[in-house]
Order: C-alpha cells, then sequence, then structure tokens
C-alpha cells in the first residue's frame, strides 16, 4: 500500500541492488582490523575494575620485560602526550561543568572500564598477555550508580566541580510562561509519570577498530578508525594533539555498523596516535566485545518526569518534562546535548498550544559515559508522550488511538509552526495512524481482545500504538549555533564528470551500512541521465573528501543526497553553457533530458552529456572564459531540519504464568517522504524497528551497587536473535518535504523511535485487565511477571 | 605445531602456536579476512565457517583440532567469479546491511540448508539463532535464506 507522487518514471524509487554488496558478501571488503600493516604494534588498554577509585600507584616495571612488549605506559607517562583533553563538542549551557577527561586516567578513575594504563608490543596476544603484570594500587571510593542518588551530591566524583550535575537546561516558551501552571489548574485531566530509559548498549556487531600509519620524514599520519565520523575525528585529533591539520588524514574502511556509537573522538584514536608518533612505526588497537560493552559509550539512561494537561474532550492544553540525564563518569563527544536533541518533541504529534515547559538536569554518575544511540534523545522523547498519552487514554476511558486523532495536528495545519518555534515543514499523521490501523486490523484485535482479555485468561492481547515525528537531517547551522553546538550542519559534495563520461561523486557523509554508494549513484543518474554503475561514489577518506560532516543523525540523505542533487544541477549549468556554445543555440533555447541537449523544436541539433564531457577535458573548443573540466562543489546548508513521521501499531500476547511477551505482529508506517531507493528504506525501518523492540523487551545495561557491569558479553546482554523477533509489515505514505529539492526527509532512526513506545504500549494494554498501568522496560518474562504480581498485591490491598 | 589444512581447496601446511584459535589462523596466517570475530564468548557467529561442510562457529576452535580437516570460508564460496546462490540471494532481498555479520550469516545459512533444504520461516529463524545481526532485524535475512531454498 504506497501512496505515490507522480514523479515521472526515473531510477529515483525502484528498488535497485546495492553495489556494495558483492564486496561485502565475498570477504573482499576490508574492515579496520582486516588490514594488513606489516611492523605495526598492537595496543592494549588496562581498564579499571572499579567504577570510582583513586589510583595510588602504577608499576608497569614487570609488564615491560614481558615477551613481546615494546614499551608500557600509565596515564601518568602520557599526561604530557595531550595538548588538550578529549573533546566535548556542545556546552549546551554557558556554565555547564565538564571535567577534563584524558584517554588514560592519572588521578583517579570514573567507571569500570576507565583507561589506567596501556601496552605496546608485537602481537594482541603479547600486549594483553602483558596487561595482567601492571600492578595498580587504587584506593576505592564509593560509587555513583543510581541518578537520583548522583543528583543528592552524596559522594561527588569529580571534587573539582563541587557536585555531580553537569548542567541544567530549560526550555521555556516566551511570552508564555504563566500558561502552563494556568492549563494544569484548569485541566479536566492531568497525567503525571515517571518514566526510566534504561542504559543501552549499542553493540554494533563490529567492535571499534583502529590503526595509526605515521609517515616519519613525509610528515603524515594516517589514521584508520572504525568510525561514522572521520571527518570530525580528523579535526579533534588534530586539535587534541597539536596535530596540524593539513598532515592528519582519516579514513575510514569498511564500518560494521555505528547507531551513533561510532560517532565519537575515543581515547584508543588518540592513543594510537599519539603513540605511533612517538614510536614512528604503525600502532593499531581492535576492542574485544567484553571491552566494548564497558568502553565504548551506552544510550539513554534518564529519568523522565512527564505531565500532561488535558481538556475535557482530551485535547492538550499544557506539556511539563522534567529529565534526569545519566552522562557517566565523564562527557564524551556530545553527551550533554543527546537529550536536547529531544527537547523540542515531548509533545510529539500533537496540536499543543504554547504551554510547555522543558528542563533538563545532566549527571555525573560512575558509569560508561553516555551518547548518541540511534535516534539520540528524540526515542526518549517519543517514547516519554506517546506512553503518557496511553495513560490519559485509559484515565478518560476513550481508545487511545481516539485520543491521538482528536490530537493530531492536521493536515491542513503545515507547514506548521509550533510551540517552540520550530516549524514542521509537512505532514499527515491521520493518514499514517489510519493506514497503521488498517493493516494492523485494529478493530479487529480489539474484538479479539474482548473476547479474549476474560478474568482468568491466562493468555492476553494487547495492542499498542506509537505516532511519531523526528526532528533529523541535522542540522540548520545557525540552529546548532543557538543549541550552542560547536559545529555546523551543512554537507558537502563534488560531482565530477570524467571524460569519458563516468562520474566520480565525492560526499562528505560516512556511510556504514546504509547504501549510500547505491543511493547517492541513483541520484546522480536521476538528474545527469546516465547510469548508476557508471557512477563512483568517493567517501570516507578526509584525503579524497576533504570536506564533511559524516554520517547520524538521519542527515545523509536530506544533508547530504541533496548536496549531491544540487552539485549536479550545477554540472547541467555548466554544460549547457557548452553544449549552447557547440550547438550554436542560446542556452534557454536547450532543453536537458535522458543525459542530452537539444535545441528546442529541433530535434536533430542535439549533444549528449558525454560529448559535453570530452570538449570540457580537451579544451580546444570552450566558450570564452569557462574554465576546463566538468565538475562542481556545492556545500548545502538545510534551511530547516526534515521531519519524517508515522504511526507503529504493535500486537502482542502475554502469557500471564511466564511472563512472556510474545509480538503476534508488527506495522510501521513511516513517511520519510520522496524514497530514493524503497529497498535501503524498508530496511532501516526494520533494523531499527528491532533495535527499539529490543529496548523494550530485552535490553538494559545491568549494574549492581558497586558499579560493576553485570552483563558485560554478547551472551549476557540480549541482543535479540531472528528466533526473538518476528517479520514486520510495513506501509509508506509519501509527503515529500517541501524544503529541498529531492523531497527527501531521512529514516535512519524513525524505526526505532517508533518502535520502543508501540510495543511497550501494547504490553500495558494486554496488562491493564489485571490492574498494570505502568512497568519499566525491558518488558523481560520477570519485569512482566513483577508487574503482575505487584499489581494483584495492590488490588488485594 | 604443524598442521596441514585444506582452506577453499588449498592445501596450507603451518607451524601454529597450539593456543592458536582458528578463527586467528585463517585470518592472520592465511590472510583470509573475511571471516569476522564480534565477540568472545561464542555467542555472534560473526566467525562462521565451514569445516568438513558444516557450519563451524571458528573462535569455539583451535587451528590445531582442524589439522587435516578441510575448511571453506566465505572467500571460498563464490566460484569462477559467480557468488554462489546464497550470496546472491542476500543480494537480491537486501539480507545484508554493514555487512559485518554476512559472512557468518551466509556460511552458517547455506550449512542449515543443506541440512533442511525446504525450511519454514520459523525453522531459518531457529537455524540461524546462533548468528547476530544488529542492522537488519533478521526480516530481510530470513527473506533471504527462503528465497535461496526455493531456488
Ligand atoms: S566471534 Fe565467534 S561467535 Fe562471536
Ligand atoms: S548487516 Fe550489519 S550486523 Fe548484520
Amino acid at each position: 500500500m504506497t501512496v505515490t507522487d507522480d514523479r515521472p518514471a526515473s531510477v529515483l524509487g525502484t528498488r535497485r541492488l546495492r553495489k556494495e554488496d558483492p564486496a561485502l558478501l565475498t570477504g573482499e571488503a576490508k574492515y579496520t582490523n582486516d588490514l594488513d600493516l606489516p611492523g605495526a604494534l598492537h595496543l592494549a588498554v588496562l581498564r579499571s575494575p572499579y567504577a570510582h577509585a583513586r589510583i595510588i600507584s602504577v608499576d608497569t616495571s614487570a609488564a615491560a620485560t614481558s615477551p613481546g612488549v615494546v614499551a608500557v605506559y600509565s596515564g601518568a607517562d602520557l599526561a604530557d602526550t595531550w595538548g588538550a583533553p578529549m573533546p566535548s563538542a556542545w556546552a549546551v549551557t554557558a556554565d555547564m561543568k565538564n571535567p577534563a577527561h584524558y584517554p588514560l586516567a592519572s588521578g583517579k578513575v570514573c567507571y569500570v572500564g576507565d583507561g589506567v594504563a596501556c601496552v605496546l608490543a608485537t602481537s594482541d596476544a603479547a600486549a594483553r598477555d602483558a596487561l595482567d603484570l601492571i600492578d595498580v594500587q587504587y584506593e576505592p571510593l564509593p560509587a555513583v550508580v543510581d541518578l537520583e542518588d548522583a543528583l543528592s551530591d552524596r559522594v561527588v566524583i569529580h571534587e573539582d566541580l563541587g557536585t555531580n550535575s553537569s548542567y541544567t537546561w530549560d526550555l521555556k516558551i516566551e511570552g508564555h510562561e504563566g500558561q502552563v501552571d494556568e492549563a494544569f489548574a484548569n485541566a479536566a485531566y492531568t497525567v503525571r509519570e515517571r518514566f526510566v530509559q534504561q542504559r543501552l548498549i549499542p553493540m554494533a556487531m563490529e567492535p571499534r577498530a583502529v590503526a595509526a600509519v605515521p609517515q616519519p620524514f613525509g610528515g603524515d599520519m594516517v589514521l584508520y578508525s572504525a568510525t561514522q565520523v572521520p571527518h570530525i575525528l580528523k579535526v579533534m585529533v588534530a586539535l587534541t594533539l597539536g596535530i596540524p591539520e593539513h598532515q592528519m588524514r582519516v579514513i575510514a574502511p569498511a564500518v560494521g555498523g555505528g547507531f551513533g556509537s561510532k560517532l565519537d573522538v575515543y581515547a584508543e584514536e588518540l592513543l594510537c596516535v599519539a603513540l605511533a608518533r612517538k614510536h614512528k612505526v604503525p600502532v593499531r588497537w581492535v576492542e574485544e566485545r567484553g571491552e566494548n560493552t564497558v568502553a565504548t559509550i551506552h544510550g539513554r539512561g534518564q529519568i523522565q518526569h512527564v505531565e500532561l494537561a488535558a481538556d475535557a474532550d482530551g485535547k492538550l492544553t499544557a506539556v511539563r518534562i522534567r529529565i534526569l540525564a545519566d552522562m557517566g563518569g565523564y562527557q564524551q563527544l556530545i553527551t550533554a546535548g543527546i537529550p536536547i536533541l529531544g527537547a523540542f518533541l515531548y509533545a510529539g504529534v500533537y496540536d499543543l498550544p504554547h504551554a510547555y515547559d522543558f528542563s533538563c538536569t545532566g549527571v555525573y554518575t560512575t558509569l560508561t559515559p553516555t551518547d548518541a544511540y540511534r535516534g539520540a534523545g528524540r526515542p526518549e522523547a517519543t517514547y516519554a508522550i506517546e506512553r503518557a498519552m496511553d495513560v490519559l487514554a485509559d484515565q478518560m476511558g476513550i481508545d487511545p488511538m481516539d485520543l491521538r486523532k482528536r490530537n493530531f495536528i492536521r493536515k491542513e495545519q503545515f507547514p506548521y509552526t509550533a510551540f517552540t518555534g520550530l516549524t514542521y515543514d509537512s505532514g499527515d499523521h491521520l493518514a499514517a495512524a489510519e493506514m497503521a490501523a488498517e493493516l494492523a486490523d485494529y478493530a479487529g484485535v480489539r474484538a479479539r481482545q474482548a473476547t479474549q482479555n476474560v478474568p482468568g485468561a491466562t493468555k492476553l492481547l494487547g495492542i499498542g500504538q506509537a505516532s511519531y515525528f523526528e526532528m533529523c537531517g541535522l542540522a540548520p547551522s545557525r540552529v546548532l549555533a543557538s543549541l550552542n553546538y560547536s559545529a555546523g550542519g551543512w554537507e558537502a559534495a563534488t560531482v565530477r564528470v570524467l571524460p569519458t563520461n563516468k562520474v566520480q561523486v565525492v560526499t562528505g557523509t560516512a556511510p556504514h551500512g546504509q547504501g549510500h554508494e547505491t543511493a547517492w549513484s541513483m541520484i546522480v543518474a536521476d538528474r545527469l541521465g546516465i547510469s548508476p554503475d557508471d557512477v563512483d561514489v568517493l567517501h570516507s577518506d578526509t584525503a579524497i573528501a576533504p570536506l564533511g560532516l559524516d554520517t547520524y543523525g538521519s542527515r545523509s540523505l536530506p544533508v547530504g543526497g541533496v548536496a549531491i542533487a544540487m552539485a549536479c544541477d550545477k554540472v547541467i549549468d555548466k554544460a549547457k553553457k557548452i553544449a549552447a556554445h557547440q550547438l550554436e543555440a542560446n542556452e534557454d533555447d536547450l532543453d536537458f533530458v535522458g543525459g542530452s541537449f537539444t535545441v528546442k523544436g529541433s530535434p536533430d541539433r542535439t549533444m549528449p552529456l558525454a560529448a559535453i564531457a570530452f570538449e570540457a577535458f580537451t579544451a580546444h573548443n570552450l566558450p570564452d572564459g569557462l574554465e576546463p573540466n566538468l565538475e562542481a562543489q556545492v556545500t548545502y546548508d538545510p534551511p530547516n531540519f526534515s521531519w519524517p513521521f508515522g504511526t507503529h501499531i504493535c500486537t502482542v500476547e502475554i502469557d500471564t504464568e511466564t511472563g512472556q511477551v510474545d509480538v503476534l505482529q508488527y506495522v510501521a508506517v513511516d513517511d520519510c517522504g520522496n524514497q530514493v531507493n524503497p529497498l535501503i528504506v524498508e530496511g532501516q525501518v526494520h533494523g531499527g524497528v528491532v533495535q527499539g523492540m529490543a529496548q523494550a523487551l530485552y535490553e538494559e545495561a545491568v549494574y549492581d551497587s558497586d558499579g560493576t557491569l553485570k552483563n558485560a558479553s554478547l551472551a549476557e546482554y540480549l541482543v535479540p536473535a531472528a528466533s526473538d523477533v518476528p517479520n514486520i509489515t510495513l506501509g509508506h505514505t509519501v509527503t515529500p518535504s517541501p524544503t529541498n529539492p529531492l523531497g527527501v526527509k531521512g529514516i535512519g532512526e524513525a524505526g526505532t523511535i517508533g518502535s520502543a513506545p508501540a510495543v511497550m504500549n501494547a504490553v500495558i494494554d494486554a496488562l491493564s485487565s489485571l490492574g498494570v498501568s505502568d512497568m519499566p522496560m525491558p518488558a523481560s518474562p520477570h519485569n512482566v511477571w513483577k508487574a503482575i504480581q505487584s499489581a494483584q498485591q495492590g488490588a488485594s490491598k | 605445531m604443524k598442521i596441514s589444512v585444506t582452506v577453499n581447496g588449498t592445501v596450507h601446511e603451518s607451524d601454529v602456536e597450539p593456543r592458536t584459535l582458528l578463527v586467528h589462523y585463517v585470518r592472520e596466517v592465511l590472510g583470509l579476512t573475511g571471516t569476522n570475530i564480534g565477540c568472545d564468548t561464542s555467542s555472534c557467529g560473526a566467525c562462521s565457517l565451514h569445516v568438513n561442510g558444516e557450519a563451524v562457529k571458528s573462535c569455539t576452535m583451535l587451528a590445531v583440532q582442524a589439522d587435516g580437516q578441510s575448511i571453506t570460508t566465505i572467500e571460498g564460496l563464490a566460484v569462477d567469479g559467480e557468488m554462489h546462490p546464497m550470496q546472491q540471494a542476500f543480494m537480491e532481498n537486501h539480507g545484508l546491511q554493514c555487512g559485518y555479520c554476512t559472512p557468518g550469516m551466509v556460511m552458517a545459512a547455506t550449512s542449515l540448508l543443506k541440512e533442511n533444504p525446504n525450511p519454514t520461516e520459523e525453522e531459518v529463524r531457529i537455524g540461524l539463532e546462533g548468528n547476530l545481526c544488529r542492522c537488519t532485524g533478521y526480516h530481510n535475512i530470513v527473506k533471504s535464506v527462503l528465497a535461496a531454498a526455493a531456488k
């Protein structure tokens, strides 16, 4: 079921198979750890077993004599190496407190996994063996595991800051300050809920890997890293280590997934570069999975206090939000800003008056630092409003679908200027919700539920919905400036037509599974009237693609893809000048169709792009003043975020005796505007849905009171397997974005944003007949069973 | 220790340390880096390859245990420049995104079809339980395997 617009037939919108696949399917693709680097030394990092401790001493002497070991360093040994602390690029408030954080700790460790020393050896095994011989004396300090406990400052983690709270960031609507209190005072209904976004481990299947290759005589440094952000990494490494930026080259080879966890600048990247410089040989490091669970960032980690006010019809009249965000032991690259990315979305897809009050406090704990994880702030926001809407519907005794329909921003209200001042460019929430309801047989499930969920039933049926708006396509640079983010949000592209009419596209996006090579080729093919097979996409190497801001925040297509389309248009403009000159025609009299310029009304006076490319190359007969070669560069700064939206509906059956949740059906209707390649769009939604479902049903980083991660491996941390998840039914509506020439919006995070609340609403819906009104994620058998028990105890009191 | 292993049809005589895992042997000694490593608890299946035609997680086996055996890695699946039907099915059904789980997934899936040439969707899901993918949500992986079975 697809509502299509009526664009002319083109390669755009077709289910073209990916050109990336053969290399990945045959083992030919090289990930960072696959690189053959003769003479490289291997780095291994000794990590703190304590969540919080003072380092009394580090004795490296025994490790230094271990076979194969070349050098051993403690944090103190390398203290002079760093020109600056590890970068954090988002000071959300002017007075944000941010402790200095170095690649290896020296005075103190602040989480289990914090690096304290490192070994360089001739093999990975030799380096890791030697770690056992490093003798570190610690004075253990009390761990701070709980967010509310952290806020009390019972134990202050960074003494120099004097407190564990780093910042409080508010969003109040100027000129409407009194309106929130007033709305709550006059509300017919109010909802007050406390939700917990448990910590999640991103768990990209490729662990991180780094290799730094120095050219001691040439003066350059090449850093290979399993990163989503080669361009950002280049600047940050140059700044942190005082390396002239033009001598720093970063290459992201094939990258095995990121989900935000590789949007960072990590200690091991800085260590490898620093030690490669020092030892004048390549230095490489690969993360073991156990390390990955503690030394790569975590996601989520929030306590959300959500309040809604509504009138007698259930129309929202005010939203008040208080967030505590767990930043972990230190800030990584954009830790502080993650909850702020959600701040604009706590009213979801609803038509809220200017009565909104948001405040977020970022808090340090002695746990692994948090940072961006698929959706970054927006899944948390969507969860809060969508769960709260179900609570409101329950209070009013109406169907949650009905409540949503009463509150949706209506199609005719777009472009819609929200209470935050942001403009939602387009949308049709009702259409998406109705399509989802039809695909899920919403009415039919409700009818079955009425007969199935009778007193004493042990298999309870539940259906839950989530409607979302995603603020993505990060981002207009001026908006980022207003949020104090220290970079822009533009993207760069170069389109170069080679003499033989093959095309090179240089993009600043950095794919790690999203199929950019295929999608960007399709955009170019569509614009230039050539075959996608004749397009080569160059990316992820800062020497080849020097300008770019990389891949995250569903930005690649709505920013980077649009830049490519615009660069193609510039190429066509130039080609047109050459064609006009050679055909002795007026530029205005030329049409460009199917890859050829033709004089209007004279179909025989035509010149294909191939001929123009060759003319541009020989430069024998170009118009006066026109530069040779056919190439154009564009840097595109989007005028607005893009606003994909949709509705997801999940149907579950819960066995009340075992607590087992069985997902019977999952429907996702997403609208990401025009689709370049539906095959890729669907893949993104499938993967995203399962990642959100995993938060709802399976995953949680579980810590004991000492701050030790109890499920620090893939054997214990429950990443779902094929047998744990269902097939997914997809539908799409197409509401093209009016703010960019491709009409595209981005789809990388949508699945994750819609699915956790849809699944949890279904779970609570199933259990509501037993008196359960909320339960923490994940809805594991144990947690479901506990929720049922406590509801029944409550009822019998 | 000296071992003799046939890998992708070629006999390799090697001298390996007794503690060397098979996955490290194929990756580091033979340079066949298509076989990936995703964990240290035998949980992810990224390292799956075939030993005498059957899928094995190569991080659970020592190189010395492969002495005298015949091994196929992902590099050995394509014949004369033509991808194996399972590889083709993954491509045609978008059964991969980042590709990191893919070699292991393909090796496990070919072995699954050898044992059960006509599996149901449920049997595919259970059969691939030991191979984790973080990108695809499995939907298109299952579709790929069913498509390969139907070929
Ligand atoms: S690397 Fe062998 S199962 Fe994970
Ligand atoms: S395709 Fe990325 S882990 Fe499976």
